[in-house]
């Protein structure tokens, strides 16, 4: 009896994993998602094409499917655009740099200590990231330790700042997304078989060629990983822009922010967020198909 | 000197690894040290030694209420998007549905968009249904982000078990949902922990999508940015600090309670 009670749970479980109850407990989280990330994008694509209202107040805008607004913002702010995103590039490879032989070691010279190498890479995130930026702004600037030194010692000049600089932004961006760059290129050097590395030493491949057409190669799902999630938030982050820069070193997050809060520019924000959105998709669905990977979440 | 850079050469990486690892550190140490302070209003330069402000950390202005409200605003976010993203990631773990791919999607895409896209298209949704920000927007907002990472974590966790642990515990009779209850869940758990400490940190953290959607409310990061035009008070730096001293005996207590597990 028990069997055949034990058979017959088993054709329930078949039956359930192909039934309903997928679609039952994915209806709640999609929902909500549907509802606080897809409308929303949704609309937002139909304020990007409002008008203000004429003789309106500031700030009332009605649909008048204006498309040119694309054209205007785009014009307007190019300069922010091309920043963005250069910036956000300097950093990836930046951070790239960086945290590669960090993850190597800690996957591979690491030994007993490498939980608590681990956790150290993702410490950081515990203090709040602004406290850090902060920090990072008052060590580079004019009381800071960092420039006096290099004053005294003549290496810049007495009016030369580290501060206010596309120097600053960048460093910031760059200090601020490492762990995004180290774990999953930890995770995916972790995987290896050091068996694969002996294998070929014993081909007698040497380090460095081991490291180019075996290690490298195959962490490439990390890097793959670890650059988009560097490159995404760096190419929309304006936070460091806006506490270690200068107006010169605004990006397009800068401007949509203003927009929004200080011009009540709904339209030109929305068609900035919305451009930003598509330019950064393309980049990443362009970047993944020449990576090779497919598995993304 | 041959040894010395042979030396160098076969710890090469461990030097830079302890570089890396100074840079991550120094403005961690920097927010600690200006802790103690005698910094007054502004804490840009040091003072003197103090512990008045561990004394008192709510002594300035405002830090307390702004502390106050990131932790609820977080724990409600966190209790959300863990329980609707372990339900996601259970789907996509365990069975098979038509619509996987665009769920996929949907999981991806948050993940994808700049917070300053997200932040700023939920505000301007709430702004034309006449919904002011605040409290609840703000978990909304963040309950929103933290999903997708919730159900990335927990379904690497659901990925890596064995599924003859389960099919082991059917042979023995366990019904489908005994066998869920004292096999799958329990083995899943670590994941949901984590990936509720990490829905927790992303909410307690941000700031973007968090200054879009928040009208009047302090967040403690908030009221950082807003206090660093005119010098951020040392109470700031000293929570700054609990925190990163309570999340790390947290992970710390919770690697050593895995290990313990591992060898029981």
């Amino acid at each position: 009896m028990a069997f055949l009670h034990a058979a017959a749970s088993h054709v329930k479980v078949g039956g359930l994993k192909k039934g309903r109850l997928p679609y039952l407990l994915l209806a709640p989280g999609l929902i909500f998602l549907f509802t606080f990330f897809i409308l929303p994008i949704a609309n937002l694509a139909t304020t990007s094409t409002q008008t203000p209202v004429k003789g309106g107040d500031t700030g009332s805008y009605e649909q008048t499917w204006h498309f040119s607004n694309y054209i205007t913002a785009f014009t307007e702010n190019k300069e922010q655009f091309g920043r963005s995103f250069l910036y956000a590039f300097l950093t990836t490879i930046l951070a790239l740099a960086i945290a590669y032989p960090l993850a190597y070691a800690i996957a591979f010279k690491s030994g007993k200590y490498k939980n608590i190498l681990l956790v150290l890479v993702v410490a950081p995130f515990f203090t709040s990231f602004l406290l850090r930026t902060i920090a990072w702004k008052q060590i580079l600037g004019e009381e800071g330790p960092v420039v006096q030194t290099l004053r005294t010692l003549h290496i810049i000049s007495p009016t030369t700042t580290l501060t206010a600089s596309a120097f600053a932004v960048v460093s910031g961006m760059t200090y601020n997304f490492l762990p995004f760059m180290t774990l999953p290129l930890y995770s995916s050097l972790e995987r290896i078989d050091p068996r694969t590395l002996e294998a070929a030493g014993d081909l007698y491949s040497n380090a460095f060629t081991t490291f180019r057409k075996v290690t490298f190669p195959l962490s490439m799902p990390g890097v793959v990983a670890g650059t988009l999630l560097t490159f995404i938030p760096a190419a929309g982050d304006y936070v460091n822009a806006a506490i270690l820069g200068n107006p010169q070193t605004k990006m397009l997050g800068n401007v949509i922010d203003s927009k929004f809060f200080r011009v009540v520019d709904y339209p030109t924000a929305a068609a900035l967020s919305f451009m930003l959105m598509f330019a950064i998709l393309i980049m990443v669905s362009v970047y993944i198909r020449r990576a090779g990977t497919d598995e993304l979440v | 000197m041959k040894k010395l850079w042979r030396w160098f050469g076969n710890n090469l990486i461990r030097v830079y690894a302890f570089l890396g690892f100074t840079y991550l550190f120094i403005p961690i140490a920097y927010t600690f040290a200006f802790s103690f302070n005698d910094a007054g209003k502004s804490n840009l330069t040091w003072r003197g030694f103090t512990f008045a402000n561990w004394q008192n950390p709510c002594g300035a202005p405002d830090v307390c209420t702004a502390l106050g409200n990131s932790i609820q605003v977080g724990l409600i976010a966190t209790l959300f998007a863990t329980l609707l993203g372990t339900l996601i990631a259970f789907a996509l773990g365990r069975h098979s549905f038509k619509g996987r791919s665009s769920t996929n999607l949907l999981i991806f895409l948050p993940m994808a968009t700049p917070e300053v896209v997200m932040g700023a298209s939920l505000l301007a949704m709430f702004l034309s249904f006449k919904i002011n920000p605040g409290f609840m927007t703000t978990v909304i907002a963040h309950t929103m982000f933290c999903i997708s990472f919730v159900v990335v974590t927990v379904k690497a966790r659901i990925a890596s078990l064995d599924p003859r642990l389960e099919q082991a515990a059917m042979d023995l009779y366990a019904n489908e949902f005994e066998t869920f209850r004292r096999v799958t869940l329990p083995l899943v758990m670590p994941g949901i922990a984590a990936a509720a400490l990490l829905a927790f940190s992303l909410s307690f953290d941000d700031f973007i999508i968090t200054n879009f959607n928040s009208g009047t409310m302090m967040t403690f990061p908030k009221f950082v940015y807003v206090s660093s035009a005119r010098g951020i008070p040392p109470q700031a730096n000293v929570i700054g600090s609990m925190m990163f001293f309570i999340a790390l005996a947290i992970v710390i207590a919770g690697q050593i309670v895995g290990r313990k597990k591992k060898h029981a």
